[in-house]
């Protein structure tokens, strides 16, 4: 089947960024998915973010593993080059391009099969390198692709549309990137746009590897009494640990009040402003991020929110200081060192 | 100490041959002796003798028998030999196995600080006992140096059997250590210890010698990897991506220090303490695992960056589903497999030429790639530059088929050459102006006469954007499930890959007055098949040789098959996987194809080949 394609005529007149561009600007071709699919609210969730900040449609790369949730990078932001990889390979796959052109907005889509079982490698390695991308995980805790196996996300006891429970211990995700020295970790809900739309802006303003987990309940495999990746179950599980607002720099603020706010610089200048529900969360220490999400588990609880952000820890391209521009823009006479260099150097073989 | 030369049997064959001999020399490995035995194969490619040096190392860091093979011969013909005339025993372990492996009326160096098992002689052996141990242990005080010492104390030994001429090694060894003068000083002496006691206890030189000739004017001593590393330097690679394996890992060592000198820009600013700022016009990333090299790889050259990964067996197999991805989705990328013993982890220092099937149809589904063949370190660096214009005219991955003998020995090559008008050949990429004219744009839409479409990349226009799937596609570059659809995108691809034949590097031929026979042969076992054919035209039967450079295979391949009644393919490996890829390949008669296979990790000598076809056309 070809893909669909939405229609384009605007019913109402739409809002335009500053690039004067409408939030239609940012969609992508009709969505596949089963409806009431969470992923799709993910992709819409993109669609307002990126719109939000602005960024040119063609600077996007979006790229995907597969997976019900990796065929959404096809349903935003048209303008963009996707790539549609292999099953859990899509980090290995981002890093390069974004190897080659450090100044594209990097969005990786996945499932929690593709970043958890298959890609856990690679996820794990992206987080360690800092790449700086957005990294989404459509959290179900199926494979809703190959029709309804857990994942390596579903919880102990959760059970299957057929009734069994699942035996093993989960990964979670926030833990795992927290371990790893992840610098921008976070978790949303794809049923609460309102809350998801600024942790997205926040993770591609984040200069380096933004890990944002979504629990995105599969209608099909996984949101029946007894899933713990539920609709109901999520709604009636989350606790926020924010309501973060991502400001311009000259934004006024006033109506948060300073003292149950923090607020993280981002490199772009743009300020996140988290007000934190816990009183006194700091979304800049680590130790206290893990023993909150650790707390709150055990409670039966879903954190929601930005759990940690530490944008001082430079990317690959920092690390490895690369030239500031694309390598793909470097001139190949800059990179030919020429015949007299090969002469030359040719004498420690004689 | 006394001297070990004994009277030569009358019928010994002690008659005087100049620039014509093989050594062995064994070692332990972690001893020090690779610069001992460096030292030697230098020496006499400075004297301007034809010469090879073979590393037989096992897959171990220290304590296990190792052994380097030297060979000069006159006429150019340094393929592995398989008897040696000069055996240097620096391992009690192996004493047993090199004695026998001398050739009868040749010679056996030994530590004669230690009596030789009379069991170990040989009649038709002359034994030449050096006490190196004792001489070191005279001369070095440090336990270390004693231990290394004994190296270079029998490389001089050598150096006067066989007249190496002494003052080149002695100022190799200058050159070596120009900024140690304290491991300089170590190392002549110890040079001149061995050098001395030869002299004075033996006759020397031997009847096997050496003379200067002048057959290296304009040639080098490279290794393979290295020459690849600078293939990809000079192609304009900007994103490498690896995991480490033995034999390839040389390539990225090379590669990294390459761009280290020649790839960074100084920014302008000075740091803290006044030292220059670079920034790097590459990046180099060590991956997880080949999955994650290979995705890197694909995923920098979608962008633009002319990337590439090195790898060998093991790593291939791990590349194979995202080599279908670049295949079906048409995306450039360079993979260098320096392919070593399989099957599984084999033997991973020891060689062959057995990825030969893997690499062509790499990956499930209807999968072909192009495949480049160097027979030497030469060719690594011409056909490395090569893939990448390869790769990114047919948007697809190019691999390059090295082996462990070519990558990580030294062969004697002529000197790089590069022309400063070469231009990169970035293929079909469309850019803004170009997409600004163009109505819409399709990504499998298109073809040129080569069936190859034209690409975008991202960041440059919204006009060019697409997406890029593994999945079943049309040629608009949208997803399909219909047959027809998607068998026209596949049909063109086998168009493509059929066509890039003609763009492939020609292969080498050599003809003979008279020859109705041929060999066929693909990259390492050049030499040992040019060796074998001059013995057997000697002996009255021409053959003409084909050495294939790429696949899919260009015309002449099948012409040339056509063109003998029988033809031998010589190859590394147990299946004949060369042979299979001709057969299926070219649509040949496989019956008059024969095999002439070695594949016990060795590189191949001349007496394999040509005793294998001698006993082809006896069957
Ligand atoms: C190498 C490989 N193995 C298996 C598959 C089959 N497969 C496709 S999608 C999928 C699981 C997807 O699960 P998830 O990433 O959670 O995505 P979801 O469909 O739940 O959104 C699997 C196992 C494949 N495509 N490739
Ligand atoms: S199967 Fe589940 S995950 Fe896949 S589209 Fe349907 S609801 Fe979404
Ligand atoms: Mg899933």
């Amino acid at each position: 089947m070809a893909s669909i394609t939405k229609p384009l005529i605007p019913l109402v007149r739409l809002e335009k960024n500053s690039l004067g561009l409408t939030v239609r600007d940012y969609e992508g071709a009709m969505s596949t998915l089963c409806a009431g699919c969470g992923h799709d609210s993910i992709t819409a969730a993109i669609v307002r973010a990126v719109f939000e900040l602005a960024i040119p449609p063609h600077m996007i790369a979006k790229l995907s593993g597969i997976g019900c949730s990796s065929k959404t990078t096809a349903y935003f932001v048209r303008g963009a080059h996707g790539f549609n990889g292999v099953h859990g390979r899509m980090a290995a796959i981002a890093t390069g391009a974004n190897a080659a052109n450090r100044q594209l907005r990097t969005i990786g889509v996945s499932g929690d099969g593709d970043s958890l079982s298959i890609g856990v490698g690679h996820l794990t390695h992206a987080i360690r390198r800092n790449v700086n991308m957005l990294y989404v995980i459509e959290n179900n805790g199926v494979y809703g692709l190959t029709k309804g196996q857990f994942s390596a996300s579903a919880d102990v006891n959760s059970t299957s549309k057929r009734g069994e429970p699942n035996l093993l211990p989960p990964i979670d995700p926030m833990v795992l990137a927290l371990s790893l020295g992840a610098t921008f970790v976070a978790r949303g809900f794809s049923g609460d746009k309102e809350h998801l739309v600024p942790l997205l802006k926040a993770g591609l303003e984040h200069e380096g590897f933004a890990l944002v987990d979504v629990i995105s309940p599969c209608i099909q495999f996984g949101d029946h009494e007894g899933s713990t990746k539920s609709y109901a179950f999520t709604r009636e599980h989350e606790t926020l640990v924010d309501d973060p607002v991502l400001l311009g720099e000259d934004e006024i603020i006033a109506h948060l009040p300073e003292d149950t706010t923090t607020s993280v610089r981002m490199h772009s200048g743009e300020v996140l402003r988290l007000r934190s529900l816990p009183a006194g969360y700091d979304p800049t220490d680590r130790a206290s991020a893990f023993a909150y999400l650790e707390e709150r588990k055990a409670q039966g609880e879903i954190p929601m929110g930005l759990f940690y952000v530490n944008e001082s820890v430079p990317d690959v391209h920092e690390l490895n200081e690369t030239v500031p521009e694309p390598l793909v823009s470097v001139p190949y006479e800059r990179l030919c060192p020429g015949a007299g260099a090969l002469e030359e150097l040719q004498q420690r073989f004689v | 100490m006394t001297t070990d030369t004994r009277p030569a049997p009358a019928d010994r064959d002690h008659a005087v041959r100049v620039n014509d001999c093989a050594l062995k020399l064994a070692n332990v490995n972690g001893s020090g002796s690779a610069s001992a035995n460096m030292l030697l194969m230098k020496a006499i490619f400075r004297m301007g003798i034809p010469v090879s040096g073979k590393n037989l190392f096992p897959s171990n860091i220290q304590g296990l028998p190792t052994w380097y093979e030297i060979r000069a011969n006159r006429t150019g013909h340094t393929a592995r030999a398989l008897d040696y005339d000069l055996m240097v025993m620096m391992n009690m372990q192996t004493y047993a196995d090199d004695v026998r492996e001398v050739r009868s009326g040749g010679y056996a160096l030994y530590d004669s600080t230690w009596p030789l098992d009379p069991a170990l002689v040989r009649p038709d052996v002359t034994y030449l006992g050096v006490p190196l141990t004792t001489l070191c242990a005279e001369h070095f005080s440090a336990a270390r140096e004693q231990v290394l010492m004994k190296n270079i104390c029998y490389a001089g030994a050598v150096v006067a059997l066989l007249s190496i001429d002494v003052d080149i090694v002695s100022s190799l060894l200058d050159e070596t250590f120009h900024r140690n003068a304290r491991l300089r000083e170590s190392n002549q002496l110890a040079l001149r210890l061995g050098y001395d006691y030869a002299c004075s206890h033996f006759d020397c030189p031997l009847p096997i010698r050496l003379e200067p000739m002048d057959a290296n004017a304009g040639k080098i001593l490279v290794d393979g990897n290295t020459a690849t590393a600078l293939g990809c330097l000079y192609a304009g690679a900007t994103v490498a991506a690896w995991y480490p394996i033995t034999p390839s890992t040389s390539v990225m060592d090379n590669f990294t220090s390459l761009c280290h000198r020649y790839r960074r820009e100084p920014t302008g600013e000075t740091g803290p303490d006044g030292e220059v700022q670079y920034r790097s016009d590459h990046l180099i990333l060590q991956a997880e695992d080949e999955l994650a090299a290979i995705g890197m790889v694909l995923g920098a050259s979608w962008a633009g960056a002319r990337a590439f990964t090195s790898t060998s067996g093991p790593g291939l197999s791990l590349m194979n589903e995202m080599l279908g991805l670049g295949y079906y989705a048409e995306i450039p990328a360079v993979v260098v497999d320096v392919q070593r013993t399989g099957p599984s982890t084999g033997m991973p220092t020891r060689t062959q030429q057995a990825d030969i099937v893997l690499a062509a149809y790499a990956s499930h589904g209807d999968t072909k790639h192009l495949l480049l063949f160097p027979a030497n370190p030469a060719e690594c660096f011409e056909l490395a530059v090569e893939a990448f214009d390869l790769a990114e005219r047919f948007q697809t991955p190019v691999i390059v088929l090295s082996d462990l003998d070519i990558g990580m020995n030294d062969w004697v090559v002529p000197r790089l050459r590069w022309d400063d008008a070469y231009v990169p050949d970035r293929g079909r990429v469309l850019d803004k102006e170009a997409l600004e004219q163009l109505g819409t744009f399709f990504r499998y839409a298109g073809e040129d006469a080569d069936h190859v479409v034209a690409r975008t990349l991202p960041g440059v226009s919204e006009k060019g954007a697409y997406f890029t799937r593994g999945s079943g596609h049309d040629k608009l570059g949208g997803y399909t499930e219909a047959p027809d659809d998607y068998q026209e995108v596949v049909d063109r691809l086998a168009r493509k890959h059929a066509a890039a034949a003609l763009h492939m590097p020609a292969p080498v031929l050599e003809t003979r007055d008279g020859a109705t026979i041929g060999v066929v042969a693909v990259g390492s076992t050049e030499p040992a098949v040019r060796e074998a054919l001059d013995l057997l035209g000697d002996s009255g039967l021409p053959v003409d040789f084909l050495r294939i450079r790429g696949f899919p295979f260009a015309p002449a391949v099948r012409e040339f098959l056509d063109a003998h009644e029988l033809v031998f393919v010589v190859e590394l490996n147990r299946d004949a996987q060369l042979r299979a890829l001709l057969t299926v390949e070219t649509g040949v008669d496989p019956a008059k194809l024969r095999s002439v296979l070695a594949y016990g990790g060795l590189p191949m000598s001349a007496r394999q080949v040509a005793d294998g076809i001698t006993a082809g056309l006896e069957s």
